[in-house]
């Protein structure tokens, strides 16, 4: 098939409006979830329909475009969406973070600070923060009208009474500009605090659950706690094994069937970066082997 | 006591399509003050008791509430925000079967906190030695403080259900057949629990019921409805010594001499 029988990004432009729309709803309401008529995509659910949606309604030919999966550049997700993108909107891609107008994310907000001006897009599964608590989406829609989030400080008392400190790790809850309880995708809470006060505007598509909802820059986000339980993002013990950075967010690599394992950034911009500017971890290769 | 009720319902009728659940039911119900409704099954009591709760909205007739700030307020006037708020501060509803008042999988002292952390508290510790002290109130071990209501028994579960209705204190609890379903000796323990807390908070409450011995255990006043109507009224003692209804008559006939 002819790629130019496809509308510029692949939907079409009424869609694109629809999308648009909901997005625009969205960042007017900080934090709520704006229904919408997801679309079929040419890829499963779970693939990121739902930010793929967004990011084809907002794309223009002059953008630049970055998309991470875990933080990473290279995974499959990740080369796909950027690979369908290059081929339906005919844009610039990158993984610079700093060089991207657009960067499409699951699950982690790159280290390199967003500057404004540029738009954050997060690929949601679960959209509804209190669902595993209240499976009722009539229910939920009411509380978040009424502003009755009482229950999603069960969850988190749940946490301390079975763990002795709240061990959510992802998808941690936070409250937008005072008024909605908002799920912030599976992102690392490592993550939360760098979507306060954020100078790029925060965009979240559930292509699945149909529902779009946004951050506008410099939001109040603030992630839920108790007096006593502080709100704490996790650290690590040791810097990554191949650029050295500490206060990032780390993955674990498993190297041998031996028990050998590493620690490396998550972020592989973030981390070729440094690794480029001469820092090394202590099992940093000698020389560097191109990422792409 | 105070010279006013807190409840006040008039001419309430509440009719599904065609059909009558209940009809013309006025009573006023005082600050402390326990009022049992029996009848059989069908007779419109459970109706009446989710009109009054809100739960449903009646056909015709009022309910207005006594607010703390002593205001009278038509509960079917109030916005659904007020409702709601009312209902998990100043209301209890014990449910008969437990499961359908508690989260089945949250631990028992998160199902205490729930009405606490709903109402602005944020202080894990404050929570935790609230629920402790609750859970003991009604007879329920500390140990037991993490665990899933699912591996409770049917009495604890009902216990530990009245323990998150009453944590913030209401003054109105709504009981529908709280001793259902659990067997003679932990109903008998569980009537002594809950006339204990009733006449320790000074709450009022209302008590749907088939069974007239914990009519005659509970409460002061009582209702006899039959097919939607309430068919006579009066002191508990007084209704079930000297029946004057013929329903009346029959029902407290009825009951198994051992």
């Amino acid at each position: 098939m002819n790629i130019a029988d496809y509308n510029f990004a692949y939907l079409d432009e009424q869609t694109k409006r629809m999308i648009r729309r909901a997005i625009l709803k969205g960042i007017a309401i900080p934090g709520y979830q704006v229904p919408f008529a997801s679309r079929e995509m040419p890829m499963p659910y779970g693939w990121g329909t739902g930010g793929v949606q967004i990011t084809a309604s907002i794309i223009g030919p002059d953008d630049v475009l970055k998309v991470i999966d875990q933080g990473a550049d290279d995974t499959t997700n990740a080369v796909s969406i950027r690979a369908f993108f290059k081929k339906v909107a005919d844009v610039a891609v990158t993984t610079e973070t700093a060089k991207a107008t657009i960067i499409q994310t699951r699950h982690r907000i790159p280290e390199y600070p967003l500057r404004a001006g540029q738009t954050l897009v997060y690929q949601v599964p679960i959209p509804e923060p209190l669902r595993f608590l209240e499976p009722r989406e009539t229910e939920t829609r009411k509380m978040h009208a009424l502003e009755e989030y009482g229950l999603m400080h069960v969850k988190l008392y749940e946490d301390i009474a079975k763990h002795g400190r709240i061990a959510t790790t992802y998808a941690y809850p936070v409250k937008v500009e005072g008024r909605y309880v908002m799920d912030p995708s599976p992102t690392p809470k490592f993550d939360n605090p760098k979507m306060h006060m954020s100078p790029a505007l925060q965009l979240f598509g559930a292509g699945r659950e149909k529902r779009i909802y946004a951050v506008p820059p410099f939001t109040e986000v603030v992630s839920l706690d108790f007096e006593d339980h502080p709100f704490e993002i996790q650290t690590f013990d040791q810097p990554c094994a191949l650029c050295g950075a500490e206060n990032v967010y780390l993955d674990e690599v498993i190297l041998d069937d031996k028990g050998g394992h590493m620690f490396v950034c998550s972020d592989t911009d973030h981390c070729e970066k440094r690794q480029a500017e001469g820092h090394r971890g202590h099992l940093a290769p000698e020389a560097m082997e191109p990422a792409e | 006591m105070t010279d006013e009720p807190l409840l006040r319902v008039s001419a309430l009728s509440k009719y599904y399509g065609a059909r009558l659940g209940c009809e013309d039911v006025t009573f006023d119900l005082w600050p402390g003050e326990v009022l049992a409704v029996v009848g059989e099954s069908g007779s419109g009591k459970t109706t009446l008791l989710n009109c009054l709760s809100t739960r449903l909205t009646p056909s015709s007739g009022g309910v207005s509430y006594r607010m703390r700030d002593g205001s009278w307020r038509d509960l079917y006037r109030m916005s659904e925000a007020e409702r709601r708020f009312l209902m998990r501060t100043d209301w209890g509803f014990v449910h008969q079967n437990p499961a359908d008042g508690l989260r089945m999988t949250v631990s028992a002292g998160a199902n205490v906190g729930e009405r606490l952390m709903a109402i602005g508290d944020r202080h894990y510790g404050n929570i935790r030695s609230t629920a402790v002290d609750w859970l003991s109130r009604v007879e329920i071990g500390k140990d037991r403080i993490d665990d899933e209501p699912r591996s409770f028994s049917g009495g604890m579960r009902q216990r530990l259900q009245i323990a998150r209705n009453l944590v913030t204190g209401p003054r109105l609890v709504f009981m529908d057949e709280p001793t259902g379903g659990l067997d003679v000796s932990v109903q008998a323990r569980l009537l002594d629990l809950l006339r204990g807390l009733v006449t320790d908070l000074g709450l009022a409450a209302i008590v749907v019921t088939h069974d007239l011995a914990v009519a005659r255990l509970l409460s002061q006043r009582m209702m006899v409805m039959k097919d939607g109507y309430v068919v006579e009224t009066g002191l508990t003692d007084r209704v079930l010594d000297d029946p004057r209804a013929p329903y009346t008559q029959l029902l407290v006939s009825s009951i198994l001499q051992v």
